[in-house]
């Protein structure tokens, strides 16, 4: 491999594991408040980018990405408000099925509307064929796009879980819910803001991708499998570690190629999966004794 | 005890009987198309049923072994084997007896595995892998168990849908029909393939395994290791404490959905004369674990009326476009306001009799 | 019968369980009593194999069982109650109790399917036995209703009838008496010097002093996860440590 291949797999990987963190740092939000795994988090991510590409008829671009972030945002809180918020402790196996079933309808509801296309948004700067040289490498903008708003998405959680009132209750409702609502925090309206949260970064996702990956109405489920293999891979919950696996695995999916075909490449991450399932289901950064009071 | 379900099972048989006869009488029998095919998809829902239900451990793979088992059976009796036929493992096949030789349409020699001993082989894998598969994943709770068989299902999706093997996308066609029994005394051979004219043979096949894996079932979930099972869902801790031993019998009833599972892909592969990776997909194991739910989880006899039913439904083309979003609107509604199941909202009371009965003895 | 050696329990900094022995003899009582947080129910879970002891030797009838699977401690011969009572959900009374005999009946997954002439046989006798039991609990008239959905009182019995379908050598009650009112306390106490006449060994860890006080042949007492008396319940009740941490304790524990 020359020196130059090995820069231009390396930040492939980069770019793809950016986006595999934000899905799984989705998961996380959901998973902080509730203690569910949202198995719809890969649809929100094709949601932003679909609604995004559809209302790019009517406005600019930036304004259709905010669009889109802001739709996908109302659905998350509908899901929330119509499925999830009136049931009365709900056992796991329940609330599974329940998401499953969310992705499915979402998926289906894609697919009724926008076809089996396969559609993009343009290029956020110049097009396919625009490139920067960094050093060795010419990589496209929207690589740079992809890693900035990312990088800022990241950032923005952390100073608001640390900071804002609000994020605080959050992390007070996840630490435990009943002490967070016996200080007066409506633990409800933590949880739809929390899938709200979860599906505006989703759709945001969604819409830097687009341009690179493609979105198409199936395209949540594989991006849901990775993004909770990350989730696991850092540890569930820890943001920073999902950012971190992220950037490992779309690193080692980029390199497999070279050895592995392409049509293989999504049994790589799974296999990753069922490997730290077994192994470390606490993560690769998480630490044993604390995982051992979560369910697994 | 056996009464009640004696009697259960003989209604059963009557209802088949009487749906075939009502299908000749109103000259609508391309029907039993569609029920043979429920009948097979119903054996993996009541083999799930027990996993999922009684010994509580979700699975969203299943769809992968049916998979292995239609793939394998498809693959080992298609391949034409001439080609490798002086290679010593083919000479060894050949001297067990487990290959047979034949002609394609072109009249060019064919030389494949028999039907018998490619479902054999199907269902041992399908029983092998479910055991290595289970033994570490069957420690996980919860979201991590339904993400691991979420991936296992993906990779043998995938594993499908890549390998010039197992024919890509396109599947494997023409499968040739299984013959089970060979005609005996003047009785035609009994043959599951989609003949025309054994299509009443067929119904009666499937419908004839489906009630045979039912009754299996039903015994086993009366027997000591089925309270062994259903004590795990109620509580893994005293189960172990009451001398359960957990990991175990977890792993022995993952085994056996995954040959039931197995097994209506065998058949119903020969019946259909072929398959394609789409019996992989991760939609057909929601589906699955749909049609538990919707039976009412721990309930047989529901995921045996509403696996058939559903997917007699489903096949007819009554859902349209809609199939997937159906199934999906199902998993949704019935855990929302029937976690036990549809059937579960009338007929506790019933239930209840019916158990006070069966366990009188 | 079962005999602790030196174990040591800890989680994370926490030293649960610190340095405890102690014997149970065949045919006895024994109460382990400690205010609350003092690692009994710790102590419970290493005995019957839910953990793992950090260090030390834990022998039940003569064989170490020390990190074995609660499984196979259990068909040594080896019963339990929990304190929150835990039976299985959507299971008869009956067929809780049975579950009780699956050390003591061997059919397995294909005889079940199969319901072979002697696997009936072996459903009938572990039947009668179960109902038996349920009978020697006064709970047999609850036999066909969902465990779960009796009251309190009749679920802890449920889930002793189910240990003692084991048929066990030794019985471990974890407060047996939680929950329930002084006449009932008065029953299990006559009911666990029943089970101590059939000839099973007791050990339980209790709250409740005058039950303890009345049926135990001896008392360990745990504090902060260490043992600092073992006696008979008489020298127990004059020991001045065991006073003082009592009378430091809140009337919940005394």
């Amino acid at each position: 491999m020359t020196a130059d291949l090995f820069f231009q797999y390396l930040f492939a990987g980069i770019t793809y594991g950016i986006m595999y963190a934000i899905v799984a740092i989705g998961f996380n939000i959901i998973y902080n408040t509730t203690g569910i795994i949202n198995f719809a988090q890969g649809e929100f991510v094709m949601l932003g980018g679909m609604i995004a590409i559809s209302l790019l008829h009517f406005v600019p671009l930036p304004l259709a990405v905010a669009g889109g972030v802001v739709i996908t945002m109302l659905v998350g809180a509908l899901i929330e408000i119509l499925f999830i918020r009136w049931l009365d402790n709900p056992s796991v196996l329940r609330m599974i099925i329940i998401t499953i079933g969310l992705s499915i309808l979402i998926r289906e509801a894609a697919l009724h509307i926008w076809g089996e296309s396969i559609r993009s948004l343009p290029y956020f700067y110049g097009n396919e064929i625009t490139t920067i040289t960094l050093g060795p490498v010419r990589i496209s903008p929207q690589v740079l796009w992809v890693l900035g708003v990312c990088g800022i998405v990241v950032l923005l959680l952390s100073v608001f879980f640390k900071v804002t009132p609000l994020g605080r209750e959050m992390r007070a409702c996840a630490a435990n819910r009943r002490a967070a609502i016996l200080c007066g925090i409506n633990a409800r309206n933590m949880v739809t803001f929390s899938f709200m949260l979860s599906a505006g970064i989703g759709a945001l996702a969604g819409c830097v991708m687009s341009p690179i990956t493609y979105t198409q109405y199936d395209s949540g489920t594989p991006l849901a499998i990775k993004g909770f293999t990350v989730a696991i891979l850092g540890g569930l919950g820890n943001s920073m570690g999902a950012v971190a696996a992220g950037i490992l695995l779309g690193i080692i999916e980029a390199y497999s190629i070279s050895f592995v075909p392409l049509a293989f490449q999504d049994a790589i991450s799974i296999t990753i999966l069922l490997i730290i399932l077994f192994v470390r289901p606490h993560g690769l950064f998480g630490s044993g004794e604390a995982a051992r009071l979560k369910e697994f | 005890m056996r009464y009640t379900k004696s009697r259960a099972i003989l209604c059963l048989v009557a209802l088949v009987i009487v749906t075939q006869l009502l299908t000749r009488i109103t000259g609508t029998s391309y029907y039993l198309t569609q029920l043979t095919m429920s009948a097979y998809y119903a054996l993996v829902v009541i083999g799930l049923t027990v996993l999922m239900g009684y010994a509580g451990q979700i699975s969203i793979g299943h769809a992968g072994f049916f998979a292995i088992g239609g793939y394998l059976s498809a693959a080992l009796t298609t391949h034409n084997l001439i080609p490798l036929a002086g290679s010593p493992l083919v000479q060894f096949l050949g001297r067990l007896g487990v290959l047979v030789r034949g002609q394609d349409i072109y009249g060019e020699q064919l030389l494949t595995v028999t039907p018998w001993a490619a479902c054999l082989a199907a269902i041992l894998v399908a029983a092998l892998i479910a055991f290595l598969l289970g033994i570490p994943v069957l420690k996980l709770k919860g979201h991590y168990l339904a993400m691991a068989t979420l991936g296992f299902g993906t990779i043998i999706y995938r594993i499908a849908l890549a390998s010039d093997y197992f024919g890509e996308a396109d599947g494997i066609s023409e499968v040739p029909g299984f013959t089970l029994l060979p005609g005996v005394a003047g009785l035609p051979p009994l043959v599951v393939n989609g003949d025309f004219d054994s299509r009443v043979q067929n119904y009666y096949i499937a419908w004839g395994v489906l009630i045979i894996g039912m009754v299996l079932l039903l015994n086993l979930i009366d027997s000591r290791v089925g309270r062994a099972l259903r004590s795990i869902h109620g509580s893994e801790e005293a189960a172990e404490a009451a001398g359960v031993d957990t990991a175990r019998c977890k792993l022995q009833v993952f085994v056996l959905s995954a040959v039931y599972a197995a097994l209506a892909g065998v058949l119903l592969t020969h019946y259909n004369g072929g398959l394609g990776p789409s019996e992989a997909s991760v939609m057909k194991s929601v589906r699955y674990v749909a049609l538990v739910a919707v039976g009412g989880m721990a309930n047989l006899w529901g995921a045996l009326v509403m696996g058939a039913g559903l997917t007699f439904l489903s096949l007819r083309g009554v859902f349209g476009s809609f199939d997937d979003a159906v199934f999906g609107a199902i998993l949704i509604l019935v855990m929302l306001f029937a976690p036990d199941g549809i059937l579960s909202l009338r007929l506790n009371g019933l239930r209840t009799c019916l158990k006070r009965e069966s366990t009188d003895r | 019968m079962l005999e602790l050696e030196r174990i040591h329990k800890y989680f994370g900094g926490l030293h649960a369980v610190n340095d405890v022995s102690f014997r149970v003899e065949t045919g006895s009582i024994k109460a382990v009593i400690g205010p609350n947080g003092a690692g009994k129910t710790t102590l419970f879970n290493l005995i019957a194999g839910n953990l793992a002891p950090s260090s030390g030797v834990i022998r039940f009838v003569g064989r170490e069982i020390q990190g074995m699977k609660p499984h196979r401690i259990a068909a040594l011969g080896m019963a339990r109650t929990f304190q929150n009572i835990k039976l299985f959900h959507g299971m008869t009374a009956l067929e809780s109790v049975m579950v009780g005999r699956h050390v003591r009946s061997r059919a397995g997954f294909l005889a079940g399917m199969l319901h072979l002439p002697s696997t009936w046989r072996e459903e009938r006798q572990i039947r009668d036995r179960a109902m038996e039991l349920l009978e020697l609990l006064e709970i047999a008239e609850f036999a066909h209703v969902e465990a779960t959905s009796l009251a309190f009182g009749q679920q802890r019995c449920v889930e002793m009838a189910r240990a003692l379908a084991m048929e066990p050598r030794l019985l471990l009650l974890d407060e047996p008496a939680a929950g329930l009112n002084i006449y009932e306390t008065a029953e299990v106490a006559r009911l666990i010097t029943r089970i101590r006449d059939m000839g099973i060994t007791v050990l339980l860890v209790e709250h409740d002093m005058s039950l303890v006080m009345d049926i135990s042949d001896e008392i360990v007492v745990l504090s902060f996860g260490e043992k600092i008396a073992e006696d008979v319940p008489r020298a127990i009740q004059q020991n001045p440590e065991v006073i003082r941490i009592y009378l430091g304790e809140d009337e919940e524990a005394a």
